[in-house]
This record gives structure tokens, sequence and C-alpha cells, in this order.
């Protein structure tokens, strides 16, 4: 016990050293057995996350790391070490190409989507109405329900037989019912279904962080600005969007993050099809180091948005901590 | 410039309530200085929104310039208004701050670089045209946000307790600068505060407004001197005017006027009070007594340059008859003087 020794050493040097040394530890020092309790409070309270993070994300990322450089494969024994060759064989594969590309499509369409989409709601979730709580709820809706079951409803309203939206295109004459879009069935239609999908998914998630940004903004900045004379798009472009941008920032952030290591629209949706046209690198990863059975091809595609996501982060974190210092 | 006219005001905000403005009547002169004084909740400030445009009156019309406004939008009515918080952009520098009425008001560019110099110049702040808000004092906040108001040479000026949030000794120099600056532009101005002393030494003319109904409009001296109501009678002036029943009125006069009953001879009132506090202000002192032999507890304020009195003590007091103000007990307005009978 470090404590301890110090107070015998300090009573073997004299009293003068004791007084200096002693006394002021003595009077700020903590009972021991609090301070020993206390430390093994924190441990314990710190344990659950480390282990959390340990064994769920540390372990399968090294695994991951372990397979990239392997011939693993599900079912075979020995696993050997074999270089790059993975990630050489992996750029060299079109789908992989097909999917990254996608993967940016996929990210950068429906983040804008979502962006656009959520100020508009957030602003007009702003004002009082009647019905507001309600509208707000049902907003709220595809971020609370499972992911799956919404995204097996769209499955239906996409379906080629049974689609809601053909059915009102033909009912208003906009398509013939014989040459009726195939939204899952055509590669452009399939990544537009997947982008509004996803869209619909994160936009109560944005509109929410950005509802209370808004809210935040002191009622008196957007009435001086009505009183200077600026109408609703000036006050918006100029006083409100500038005064979100920290909130904005993160919600973009995060939406960039959920959207690039998701798979699940792209999977229950269109399993990566029509030929690869929406396949995305989380789902391509998955097909084929799980369902294909090659785990080190599926690690070395998961690693490749590792740099992405790590410089995502970092300005996470620095959006971060502005936000924090201003 | 242009006068600022509401007539028959009123705003509910929840139906079955008791309206925050009710039927409200006014008219300004022409670059005249306006101060609206009530205590808090007393409609001073919803009336100035519904003025700015911010609100919408339940009922009544509000001109301005002649014309009737309430339909028009607030940048549609040519005002420009101080908010009690400034409402600054926070992320625009003081440039941008002061030059975003004219850019929303579509002033050529080219004008903005020598319009924001006038207004800045005018407000001693053109040092700080390149700082953000934030880096900015409280004062400096403040002529800030009266520059970004003057710089397009509203027809009307509303300011919102803009001194609010100062600390005293720098209320008192913006209170000066204020009136100097008003006396320089000449725009009709119209002022809230719940503050009578900045409404005594600003206004040319004081609404006194209590629950949402103008209690007396006149100049400073008239509100003062000659309230209206007992009201009017005990918001202005600090310590506020006594107030004795007497019969069926209520007398009414300012403790400066209660003087040693040697000083007034032959004045109709005639106190004897029992001293029960003192406190010296340096230049006078305030005298809080009883009135002897009187069940009531009615404590009678006197406002003496000096005073050779001791706690406890009993002395006579009188009130000369012209500075006695008669009020009618039932309505608590204003009833003619008459002759008193005082026990």
């Amino acid at each position: 016990m470090a404590v301890t020794e110090g107070e015998g050493s300090s009573a073997g040097n004299g009293p003068g050293a004791s007084l200096a040394r002693g006394t002021p530890r003595g009077v700020k020092r903590r009972p021991r057995s609090s301070g020993s309790s206390s430390f093994g409070l924190g441990v314990a309270m710190l344990l659950p996350a480390v282990l959390y993070v340990l064994l769920l994300v540390a372990v399968p990322f090294g695994m991951a790391f372990v397979y990239a450089f392997s011939d693993a494969r599900i079912g075979s024994g020995g696993d050997h070490f074999v270089g790059f060759d993975n990630f050489a064989s992996v750029l060299e594969n079109p789908s992989f190409r097909k999917a990254l590309g996608n993967s940016f499509i996929f990210t950068i369409s429906s983040q804008i989507l979502v962006l656009v989409g959520s100020t508009a709601l957030a602003l007009a979730l702003k004002e009082k109405f009647r019905g507001r709580g309600f509208v707000r709820f049902l907003i709220l809706l595809p971020w609370v329900a499972p992911i799956s079951l919404g995204a097996i409803g769209w499955k239906w309203i996409l379906d080629s037989i049974y689609s809601v939206i053909n059915w009102v295109l033909i009912a208003v004459h906009l398509v013939k019912p014989f040459d009726k879009p195939m939204w899952l069935g055509q590669p452009t239609l399939a990544m537009i279904s997947v982008i509004l999908v996803h869209t619909w998914r994160l936009l109560p998630f944005s509109t929410v962080i950005l509802l209370a940004g808004l809210t935040a903004i002191p009622r008196d900045i957007p009435e001086a600005a009505a009183v200077d004379g600026a109408g609703f798009w000036r006050t918006l472009f100029e006083i409100t969007l500038p005064m979100l941008r920290p909130i904005l920032n993160v919600a973009m952030l995060f939406g960039i993050i959920f959207t690039f290591t998701d798979m699940i629209v792209v999977y229950v949706i269109t399993a990566g099809g029509p030929y690869d046209s929406t396949q995305v690198l989380p789902s391509l990863a998955f097909f084929t180091g799980i369902q294909g059975s090659d785990l080190a091809a599926g690690a070395a595609i998961s690693l490749f948005l590792v740099p992405l996501l790590a410089i995502i982060a970092y300005l996470m974190l620095r959006v971060a901590h502005r936000a924090e210092v201003t | 410039m242009a006068i600022v006219e509401t007539r028959a005001v009123t705003k509910v905000f929840k139906a079955g309530t008791l309206g925050a403005v009710n039927d409200v009547d006014l008219v300004t002169e022409e670059g005249e200085f306006l101060v609206f004084l009530g205590p808090s909740g007393s409609g001073k400030t919803t009336l100035l929104r519904m003025i700015a445009g911010l609100e919408v009156p339940t009922s009544g019309d509000i001109l301005i310039g002649g014309e009737v406004v309430n339909d028009l939008t607030p940048r549609e009515r040519r005002i420009a208004m101080v908010f009690q918080s400034y409402a600054l952009y926070p992320h625009l520098t003081v440039y941008k701050n002061i030059a975003f009425p004219l850019k929303a008001q579509g002033v050529p560019k080219d004008q903005h670089r020598k319009k924001v110099e006038w207004a800045s110049g005018l407000l001693s702040i053109d040092h700080l045209l390149q700082r953000k808000p934030r880096e900015l004092s409280g004062g400096e906040r403040q002529r800030v946000a009266v520059a970004r108001a003057i710089v397009r040479e509203p027809n009307v000026f509303l300011l919102d307790e803009p001194l609010s949030n100062l600390d005293a000794k720098l209320r008192a120099s913006a209170r000066a600068e204020l009136e100097q600056f008003h006396r320089r532009v000449g725009t009709t101005t119209i002022y809230v505060t719940h503050d009578q002393v900045e409404a005594m030494a600003m206004g040319d003319r004081i609404v006194v407004l209590h629950k949402g109904v103008v209690r007396q409009i006149g100049t400073p001296k008239q509100v003062y001197d000659d309230p209206a109501d007992t009201f009017v009678a005990t918001f202005l002036g600090s310590p506020p005017m006594n107030l004795l029943e007497n019969g069926d009125v209520i007398v009414g006069f300012r403790p400066e006027h209660l003087v040693p009953a040697a000083l007034a001879p032959g004045a109709p009132i005639k106190l004897t009070l029992k001293i029960q506090n003192l406190e010296y202000l340096g230049s006078e002192w305030i005298v809080y007594g009883k009135v002897a032999g009187e069940a009531s507890d009615k404590t009678i304020i006197a406002r003496l340059p000096t005073a050779d009195l001791t706690i406890g003590t009993t002395h006579d007091f009188a009130v000369a008859e012209p500075h006695l103000r008669f009020f009618d007990k039932a309505t608590e307005k204003r009833a003619p003087a008459r002759a008193l009978s005082w026990p």
C-alpha cells in the first residue's frame, strides 16, 4: 500500500520533514477504506462498458484483421497467412468496385435527402398547430419500429405485382398497366428505392436532433430578422441554418456512419440485386464472408470501410469538441 | 418619421381569459419619445409587439403614418426594434449584424459600408466591427443593437427594455446616450420599461399601463404631480405617494411634501407620527412613521433633506394644501379637491 509506505518513510526523516510532508498529506487524505472501496466501485462501473467494447468490438475487429490476411473459410480447418492476397483479389472483383461506388451513392444521396427533409420537417413541427403531438409521434414511428418490419412493409409497397404505388400510378393514368415500373427489378429504380427507404428510416432521428437545435434558438432572433426586413428564405438561409450548423454537422455525421455501415435495408429489400446494382460494402462483406463462406474475402471487404470511418469519427469528435467549447 | 396610433387595440391570448392588452387608444406625436411604463404583466411589451407586427391584435387597429398596418408584416411597417436580449445574430460579425437590415431590404451593396460606418460612428462602436457578439460586453451589445436599428433610418423606433440587462452604472450612462441620440435623430420612439426613473428621465410623455389598461398618459410631470388614480400615484415615485382615507375620499401626498409641522403653518393635514424607521440615503432621509394613537397599521413616509429624529419618538408633521391630491374611495380615480375635516 503506497500510502502506508509514505507515512512510514516520512516518520523516519525527523520532525521537520514529518511536518512538511506528513501533515498536508494527512489532512487531505481520504480514509483508506473509503478510497479503496470507491476505486473498486469505479472498476465495477467501468467494467461492463470495457467488456462490451472488448468482446463485441475489439475482438471481432481483431479477428477481421487476422482473417483478412488469411485463407480462412467457414468449415475449413487450417488458416494460413496469405499477406495482401485477399485485398488484391477483392480489388479486382467487379462486385467490390460496384459496391464501393454504390456505398458512396447510397450514403451521399440519402444524406442529402435526409438533411433537406428533416430540416423542412423540423421547421414545420416547431410551429404550433392542432395535432402537432400526433404528427410528431407519426414521424418518430419509422425510428422506433423494428427496421425489418418497416423494410418488409416497403418490400410490399415496391413489389412487382402488389405495389400500391403502381396501383395508384395506374389509377391516375400516369403509367400503363402493362408497362408499370419494376421498382426492385430495374437497377436505377432499385437504387432509388433503397435510398428512399433508408431516407424514410433515418428521417426521424435527424428531425429530432434538428428540432432540438431549432427550439434552442431564442425566439427573439427570428423576430429580429423579421423586423429587420428578412423574409422566410433569407431568415432560413442567413440566420436559422447558420445557427443550426453545429447541430446539422452532428446529425450529418451520425447519418453518414449509420448509412455507410448499414446493410439492413439493402439486405431485406433487394439483397444487393439486381446484378449487384444495389450492393453496398457491408452487404457485400456479409454475402461474401457469411453466406459465401469466404471469411477472408469478407473480412478484407469490411476492412476497406475502416480508414473512411476513422476520418468520419475524427471529424465527429472535432465537432463534438467544438460544440463543447463554444 | 411617423405618428403611431392605436385604436381600441385589444389582445386576448386565451379565449375566456382577461386580455393582456385591453382597449388601448393612444397617439404619439411626431418625433416624440413615448414611454410605456408598467409593472410586469401590465401588457406593455405585448402592446409594443403588436405595433411591431410580431403579435396580431385580437381587435382594434394600429396605424403608422396614418395607414392601418394590421395586416402588414413587420418588414412592411418600416419600423426598427431593439429587443430586451438585443437579439444579435451570434454567427455574424458586428459589421454584418448592422448591415443585415440593409441587405434584407435590398439597399444597394455599395451603400452598405457608408451606412454601417455612419451608424457605428454615431454609437462609437466603429472599432468593434469585425468582432462577433460573444466578444462584446453588455453595453457594447446594446449599442450594436441600436446601430442595427438605426442603420436603415426607420419611421419608428421600438425599444423593449433595452437597458435592463446592464449594471446600474452603465444603465445611467447608456440612458443619457440614448436621450442624446434621440435628440439628434429625432425619430418617433416608443420605449418600454418597468423602471420609473428611466421613464421619468427619458420620456416626453409616459403611458402608464396596468393589467393591460392605460391608466394615464401624460408628461412625466403630469403623471408624477397629478396622477389619474391611486395605482399611478403609488407606482410612480420612490417612496410612493402616501394615501390616507378620509370620509369618502382618499387623500394623497408625496413623501417630500410631508414636512415638520413648523414648516407648514395652517396646513389642513397635521399628523403626529411615531417614528418607526429611518433610512439615510446621503442626500436625504426617508422617515417611516405610524400615526400616533391610531390603531391603523398604515405606514406614512416622509422624505426630508435633514432629519434630527430618533426611532420611537413622536413628532408633528404637516402637508400644505396645494400638495394634496384627492381620489374617489370607490373608483380610486382622481376626484376634485375639497375642504377637509381632519381629526
